[in-house]
């Protein structure tokens, strides 16, 4: 194992979002702020309680998981991204290194940086309403587990880009759509029966519920159900990285 | 000696099928300056990409200190540098934090003092913490060169590695090449400034058309491959060559006033002797004379066109 490349890989990238703090950290905690005061004071004093959770502490599971999941697949859809526009790629495919240790560098620091935000998104939340982790061992094994799962796909993302517009269109119009209606502003018992069921195909309101299931114990599907969603999609993030690296796709001619 | 570099029969076909390599078998030697000639599109930066890994190959072996580059891909890779003929550059970073960075990437740890020494040795020390985006393009080529010279490889590529840059910063090049030459690393040098090759590199291949088609010491390259010639300022101009000097492989331009007589060095005789005597004889006068070899350039080109 190249520890060392790990090691240079990890501080620069770390080092980079040190640089852009403000676009880093300071605009996710800003917007989560704003979505405080829209949803949670001005609309949230409008809606009864979900599931016995006043609406303003209900969304901030899923205001987390909006902003780390978006904010992963950014962080390291651009880390690999910039390389290949640049041109420096070339120094990463001629180094000594496994995509193991790419991965570990790479989507570590981007993992990291989410987790780093999501923690801060909680701090801040905590200014807004009272909160409660009812299962705090959980509540952390989702947020990494769900932060260095969207950086693998945001990683691989940035390795099937070509272009900018590629880039932030995934983003744009499938994560964030998939989100918004995965459950992030409400529960997916409100739906009518029929959306219920469409709701269930989508693959975020499973990491949403099993995240919020760990602040609240309350769960639109089984929490096994949650993990076992988030490990399948870990699983394939992995799968088609080691099958990126091994192909050479769109890295290597 | 093993060879440092062992390349055995390596081909490459990029999907569409263009052919960039055919068959190429290349041994380079530890500790030499080899200088890889050849036009554009000649198959030289898939050849080295293929041998830094940045580029699969079709078949064949390559074999560095003795390590296949696929299998044993880390061995190899850790002993390579490479400095590529564009210039990709990280914008935002300074060149400290590159040569960290590439050091680092290559599996070696922290050593600050390395990294002063080789940006010193390249003139980068006061530049070391400016951003990438404000240097110049020299600059940016020597800081490929530092981040190339950062993990201390035992192999060096240089693809183009003078190109765009001025006569004193290339003057400069030629003088890190030497002394890195001097420090026991072997420099595989690609340029098409064949003056470079001439001054610096101790062996010569060409590559055209994906095909290695010859590989020689360059002093040996350029004494067998080379013409010399002899050129007589007469001091009477003559209107033709007299048939008395017909045995005499002769030209004569500038209106008659100069006799050019191309010689081999390899031969026991020159010949020139006797055309002395035979113009002596003729009664034909000169006033001045010299002689000129061909460069590597002229041996280059007729090297490639007879390829063609």
């Amino acid at each position: 194992m190249n520890y060392n490349a790990i090691r240079a890989i990890y501080r620069t990238e770390m080092a980079r979002m040190m640089r852009t703090v403000v676009q880093s950290i300071v605009a996710p905690v800003l917007s989560t702020s704003l979505y405080f005061v829209i949803f949670g004071a001005a609309i949230g004093s409008r809606i009864t309680e979900i599931d016995g959770v006043s609406y303003g502490a209900f969304i901030v599971p899923g205001l987390i998981m909006l902003s780390i999941m978006t904010e992963s697949i950014s962080n390291s859809s651009f880390a690999i991204y910039f390389p290949k526009f640049s041109g420096t790629i070339f120094e990463l495919l001629s180094a000594p290194v496994s995509f193991v240790e790419v991965l570990l560098g790479y989507v570590g620091a981007a993992a990291t940086k989410s987790v780093i935000i999501g923690v801060i998104i909680l701090a801040t939340a905590s200014f807004f309403v009272t909160i409660e982790v009812a299962h705090p061992a959980i509540m952390l094994l989702f947020l990494v587990l769900i932060s260095v799962s969207f950086s693998l796909f945001g990683f691989i993302l940035g390795v099937w880009a070509d272009g900018w517009e590629k880039l932030t269109i995934v983003p744009i119009l499938v994560i964030m759509p998939l989100t918004f209606l995965g459950g992030t502003f409400y529960s997916i018992s409100m739906l009518p029966p029929a959306w219920q069921t469409v709701s269930l195909f989508n693959p975020i309101v499973y990491l949403i519920s099993g995240f919020r299931w760990s602040f609240y114990e309350n769960a639109d599907v089984a929490i096994g159900l949650s993990l076992g969603m988030a490990i399948t999609f870990l699983s394939l993030c992995l799968i088609a990285i080691w099958w990126i690296f091994k192909t050479g796709y769109k890295l290597r001619n | 000696m093993q060879p440092v570099i062992r390349i055995t029969d390596l081909t490459k076909t990029y999907a569409g099928g263009y052919e960039a390599l055919k068959a190429v078998n290349l041994e380079i030697d530890r500790g030499e300056i080899f200088g890889l000639l050849g036009p554009n599109g000649a198959g030289k930066t898939t050849l080295i990409n293929i041998v830094c890994g940045i580029v699969t190959k079709t078949s064949g072996t390559v074999l560095v200190d003795g390590f296949d580059n696929v299998s044993d891909y880390r061995e190899t890779r850790s002993r390579i540098g490479l400095v590529p003929q564009e210039l990709p550059t990280e914008t935002f970073e300074t060149p400290l934090n590159v040569c960290r960075f590439s050091r680092g990437l290559f599996g070696k740890p922290d050593n600050p003092e390395h990294i002063e020494k080789v940006l010193k040795s390249l003139s980068l020390w006061d530049k070391k913490d400016q951003k990438m985006m404000l240097l110049s393009g020299g600059m940016k080529r020597r800081v490929l060169i530092a981040k190339a010279l950062a993990h201390e490889p035992d192999v060096l590529f240089l693809d183009e590695p003078t190109a765009g840059v001025d006569v004193e910063l290339r003057q400069d090049m030629w003088n890190v090449v030497q002394s890195l030459r001097e420090s026991g690393v072997t420099v595989i040098l690609t340029t098409h400034y064949i003056e470079e090759a001439e001054q610096l590199a101790d062996r010569i291949g060409v590559i055209n058309h994906g095909e290695v088609i010859i590989v020689e010491e360059k002093t040996k390259l350029m004494r067998e491959l080379g013409k010399k010639e002899l050129v007589l300022h007469l001091t009477d101009p003559l209107a033709g060559i007299p048939t008395s000097l017909g045995d005499f492989e002769l030209e004569l331009s500038d209106g008659g006033c100069e006799l050019t007589y191309h010689y081999d060095t390899k031969r026991d005789h020159t010949g020139i002797t006797s055309l002395l005597a035979a113009l002596h004889d003729a009664g034909i006068k000169f006033n001045d004379l010299n002689t000129s070899q061909s460069s590597l350039e002229e041996i280059f080109v007729g090297l490639v066109h007879k390829d063609s």
